[in-house]
């Protein structure tokens, strides 16, 4: 695992790594890097390949977040693994809906559903 | 409309300073019960210009600095941030919903910027950026 505190919680629910944003704000390059280099090493060192990131604390993201989250996705469609967002916030989704992220990302509601059928 | 507050400075060109300046935005904001909702919007819009204005514009050089200014009036918020850096033609930026740029990691700053301020103008050199937000004004 990478150097630095660590920005995610994880747990694992069967098969699946429900990684847990630590951060209200995901703004910081410093940060951003950080969290970007814990989950690649999710996929990269841990060889994990079902990953449902959970956004239930975070408040606000800038677009270098989407940055990493969008090299994640490459990162986990590379290892022919199974990526989910989930618990996004209306404000934050606004987010993903102008950049028509949402239509890249397997976003759903909550947690229940983001695991059901990974 | 008489400004119920204003300020202008330059700070050096560091994102800890600027997200101070951030905050006592934001902060003037909710002082005037602005709605969580445009000052998240808000909030987005500054991050996104003032880390463009850092990295992109004066390239994160410890020896330049960025000029802020912000006008609070009982309508609206308006401000203003410039770099010392050659400015850039903001037409010549990728849409960054575009199929083919969809996957790029970067890009989408100043999308957010004009999807979630009313107002959002640059200078013909491309290094100051006003932006407008208003009072209960949704964008189209």
């Amino acid at each position: 695992m990478s150097t630095g505190t660590r920005r995610l919680d994880l747990e694992e629910v069967g098969d699946v790594t429900v990684a847990k944003f630590t951060d209200k704000k995901i703004l910081d390059e410093g940060n951003i890097q950080i969290i970007g280099n814990q989950l690649f090493a999710l996929i990269e060192e841990d060889g994990r390949q079902k990953i449902v990131l959970d956004f239930s604390n975070v408040e606000y993201l800038s677009s270098a977040a989407l940055g990493k989250l969008i090299t994640m996705d490459k990162k986990v469609k590379a290892a022919k693994g199974k990526l989910r967002l989930c618990n996004i916030r209306t404000d934050i989704y606004e987010v993903f809906a102008i950049t028509k992220l949402n239509k890249l990302f397997d976003m759903k509601e909550n947690l229940e559903l983001a695991l059901a059928g990974m | 409309m008489a400004p119920i507050a204003q300020f202008d400075l330059w700070i050096p060109n560091n994102t800890e300073t600027a997200r101070e300046v951030q905050e006592r935005i934001i902060g003037l904001m909710e002082q005037n019960a602005w709605p969580m909702r445009e000052c998240f919007g808000v909030r987005l819009a500054l991050e996104e210009a003032m880390v463009n204005a850092i990295k992109h514009g004066n390239r994160m050089e410890s020896d330049k600095q960025v000029f802020i200014a912000c006008e609070l009036t009982a309508e609206e918020i308006m401000v203003v941030i410039e770099d010392q850096g050659e400015g850039f033609k903001p037409e010549d930026v990728p849409d960054p919903t575009e199929d083919e740029n969809l996957e790029n990691p970067g890009g989408r700053g100043i999308m957010l910027i004009r999807s979630f301020m009313n107002a959002v103008a640059y200078n013909d050199r491309g290094n100051r950026l006003t932006m407008i937000k208003k009072l209960g004004v949704e964008n189209e």
